[in-house]
């Protein structure tokens, strides 16, 4: 109990004295502005829906969050990604008042919650959690009514307002069909569509969603996230943890990265989910493509691998040779690809990854320029990977010229690996690993 | 407006019931009454305020004028002296305080299990009944020294005059408190009871009193037959003052569970989903807690322990009325009472009188397994 009264006084003058920012790891422009006082920090807080500051909450010695800043505002659809344990649910506790914060502050619409009572706070922000611990069998309608319990006095009955707010979240949800089924003769997927309905009677500026696609088919998480998506563009404000990064990536106006409890990076997620982003949080390689669908980044990733980087040059065209370089980019070595056809999607997948590319325009033929070009980059290579191509039964899309264009190439190479099409990626990793293997 | 309409509905014709057991009830003994007979005996016991009396009370500067009720009855059916005398002053007492009692510990075990989210949990749970078993017990002992202690300055030196029954209901209305607001204060840290850990608190206080009710009865003697008949639960002998005590104490705790029936409902989703959806959570289970402990004190101090109709009524309307606490707990009280009413005519119909918390355990315990043989308990 002391030690809970130690750790708030030490946290209190910290935040007041100007330390603040010192143990934040992103360099976010919202939290630059912070090293104010509590009157400064609450206007820099007022324009958003939600905000937290120096937040940090523990459960008993172990801090699962630690100093996390970030402002949700209107029309603001925000995003939290990281591993299991990163801290992801804590903070969306934190923000509706379920875990109390060990420091620092959480503010909604521009009020303190601690100075709001469970009633006031549960007018801003709704929240879908994970999971109902809901085990009688309520009808769906009488859980979705539920909603409107921050709106009801003790002693009102639910009036046409309350009738028409459940109407409308129910169908928004997509729940009428079953809203006479018992909640305990529902799937998981239409549990959850539930509480998203619950939570949209309740009619909030504000939503909190925990995981809210995690039990949903492809069609109901789409369309649920295009329903949040509705939302903000209407002026509501969202937070989402999500751990599908696509998704994140997809909908989310901005996305805050989180590992072991503290912010890695926050920013729209073209700017934020990189490779290095995504594969520090998560301790895993990543790479970084396009959904070529949605045109928004797609992320891949594989287990860690622990090889030492080097330069590799890349021969191959086609399907298998973009899952090469996706894996030895994912990876961390340094990657140049030729020569291949322009808009391969092997060309498309190596300037993801940021690596240097020889194309030629499709059907055109190889010039001696890019043959030169991609002797260059061969020779000056740790090793030249050769993808399926010079497999002579392998069934390849490139012009007739492309396995002399191939051979001449590899030619060039002080080392050659050779890997099948359908090579493994840990195969392809210990292949390029091991000198001795050509 | 739909849900308050089914909740009037079904409790109209479960009050219904109620009544027409009561009266059908109290036609019943060693001696026939028919129906009609009694259900004019009892409008003709029925008064109603008749005039207002000012009058002065006592004199000195602080004599105030009280104020005193006349009361009439409304009604002057001819009926059998006899038969009047019997249903009036022998059989319509302790088939209220059935009433009452059933009435009571249905509502507390509505309350309980939903508070609980569990289909075992019942009104003893958090220690009521073995508290006032103790409280009880001990004044069936040593009434002699628990009497006397009433009469301690600390408690002003008053001579109350206890006689022995209200001494027994007395002690065990402070027991079941005193016991359940231990394993209040066991489960409570920093402001906050987990239900789990209320519900381990509620077994082990149960298991410590019942080894002192073991140990009591050890010590017994003479009197072990009338702490055995009080464990089991007995209504013969009630009196006219405890069942107006009982009327006094159990309506209002009852309507104060109604006006959070609603929030019981939302409890049940869980305590976080709760708060977030505005519940003041800790504060809505201390009302819950306090307000079940009392109804149950109130049932059990004079009926002692009766078990299966905290239980089983509860989840016996679950099945017909739907899990909603604002119509479930009218309508569990109301056929509580009226269970309650039922199982003690049928314990004292016989031969040989029974206490009725063999009759109630009789009937609910086979009922309990078909229930669980044929429905989904579980899942309530």
């Amino acid at each position: 109990m002391s030690d809970d009264d130690a750790t708030d006084a030490a946290a209190d003058p910290s935040t007041e004295g100007g330390g603040v920012g010192a143990d934040v790891d992103t360099a976010d422009a919202d939290v630059d502005a912070t090293n104010a006082d509590t009157d400064a920090a609450g206007a820099n807080t007022a324009d958003s829906l939600i905000a937290t500051r120096e937040l940090s909450v523990s459960f008993g010695d172990l801090e699962v969050v630690s100093g996390v800043e970030m402002t949700v505002d209107r029309g603001e659809f925000v995003g939290l990604v990281g591993p299991n344990g990163a801290g992801k649910t804590t903070i969306l506790r934190a923000i509706t008042g379920t875990v109390d914060a060990d420091a620092g502050r959480v503010w909604l619409d521009g009020d303190r919650l601690s100075g709001l009572s469970a009633r006031e706070a549960s007018r801003r922000v709704a929240s879908v959690p994970q999971e109902t611990g809901l085990s009688f069998d309520f009808r769906v309608r009488h859980v979705v009514e539920m909603g409107r319990t921050p709106h009801l006095g003790r002693f009102d009955g639910h009036d046409a307002t309350d009738a028409a707010a459940v109407d409308d979240a129910m169908a928004a949800a997509g729940v009428e069909r079953f809203a006479d089924r018992s909640i305990t003769a529902v799937s998981g997927g239409e549990r959850q569509r539930v509480l998203l309905a619950r939570a949209l009677a309740q009619e909030t500026p504000a939503l909190v969603l925990d995981e809210p696609t995690a039990s949903l088919d492809v069609n109901h998480a789409v369309t649920t996230m295009e329903l949040v998506r509705d939302l903000v563009d209407d002026g509501r404000a969202a937070i989402a943890a999500i751990h599908d990064l696509d998704m994140a990536a997809r909908y989310c106006d901005r996305v805050v990265v989180l590992a072991g409890g503290r912010v890695r990076a926050a920013g729209p997620p073209e700017t934020v989910l990189d490779a290095a982003a995504v594969g520090e949080a998560f301790d895993a390689e990543a790479f970084v493509g396009r959904n070529p669908a949605t045109n928004s980044p797609a992320i891949t990733s594989f287990p860690r691998s622990e090889t030492a980087s080097r330069r590799l040059h890349v021969v191959g065209t086609g399907p298998d040779t973009a899952s090469v370089v996706a894996r030895l980019a994912a990876a961390g070595h340094e990657l140049s690809l030729g020569v291949v056809p322009e808009g391969d999607v092997a060309a498309v997948a190596a300037a993801d990854a940021g690596a240097t590319v020889v194309t030629v325009p499709a059907f055109a033929g190889v010039d001696a320029a890019a043959r030169a070009a991609a002797r260059d980059l061969a020779a000056a290579a740790d090793a030249t990977v050769v993808v399926g191509g010079a497999d002579p039964t392998a069934d390849s899309p490139t012009p007739d010229d492309s396995a002399a264009v191939a051979a001449d190439v590899v030619d060039a190479a002080a080392r050659v690996i050779r890997v099948p099409g359908d090579t493994d990626g840990e195969d392809l990793l210990a292949a390029v690993a091991d000198p001795s293997s050509t | 407006m739909r849900v308050r309409r089914r909740a009037t509905a079904w409790s109209t014709v479960l009050a219904g019931v109620l009544a027409t057991v009561v009266v059908v009830s109290a036609g019943i003994g060693p001696v026939r009454i028919p129906p009609v007979e009694v259900a004019k005996i009892v409008l003709n016991a029925a008064v109603v305020p008749a005039g207002v009396e000012v009058a002065s009370t006592g004199a000195g500067p602080l004599a105030l004028p009280g104020i005193d009720l006349t009361y009439r009855s409304p009604f002057a059916f001819p009926v059998d002296d006899v038969h009047e005398r019997i249903v009036v002053l022998v059989r319509l007492p302790r088939i209220l305080l059935a009433a009452l009692v059933g009435f009571a510990l249905a509502a507390a075990g509505t309350v309980m299990q939903g508070f609980f989210r569990n289909p075992m949990a019942d009104p003893s749970i958090i220690g009521v009944s073995s508290g006032a078993a103790v409280g009880a017990v001990a004044f069936i002992v040593f009434p002699a020294a628990l009497s006397a202690t009433l009469t301690l300055p600390v408690f002003g030196g008053v001579d109350v005059g206890l006689s022995y029954g209200t001494g027994v209901s007395l002690f065990a209305f402070v027991g079941a408190l005193i016991a359940a607001f231990g394993v209040y204060a066991i489960a409570t840290r920093h402001g906050r009871t987990p239900v789990a850990t209320l519900l381990l608190a509620g077994v082990a206080v149960q298991t410590f009193l019942g080894a002192v009710i073991s140990y009591l009865q050890l010590q017994a003697g003479e009197s072990l037959r009338r702490i055995v008949a009080w464990l089991m639960g007995h209504l013969s002998g009630a009196a006219w003052s405890e069942v107006a005590v009982t009327a006094v104490v159990v309506p209002p705790l009852f309507f104060l569970l109604l006006v959070y029936a609603r929030d019981l409902n939302v409890l049940l989703l869980g305590e976080e989903e709760a708060h977030g959806l505005g519940i003041n959570v800790e504060r809505t289970k201390r009302v819950l807690l306090a307000a079940s402990a009392l109804i149950t004190a109130a049932g059990v101090a004079f009926a002692g322990i009766i078990g299966f109709v905290g239980l089983i009524v509860p989840h016996i309307l679950r099945l017909v009325v739907g899990p909603d606490h604002r119509v479930l707990l009218p309508t569990a009280a109301f056929s509580g009472g009226a269970f309650l009413v039922a199982a003690d005519t049928v314990a004292r119909a016989g031969a040989t009188e029974l206490p009725v918390g063999i009759v109630t355990a009789a009937v609910g315990a086979p009922f309990f397994i078909y229930l669980l043989m044929n429905r989904e308990v579980h899942e309530l």
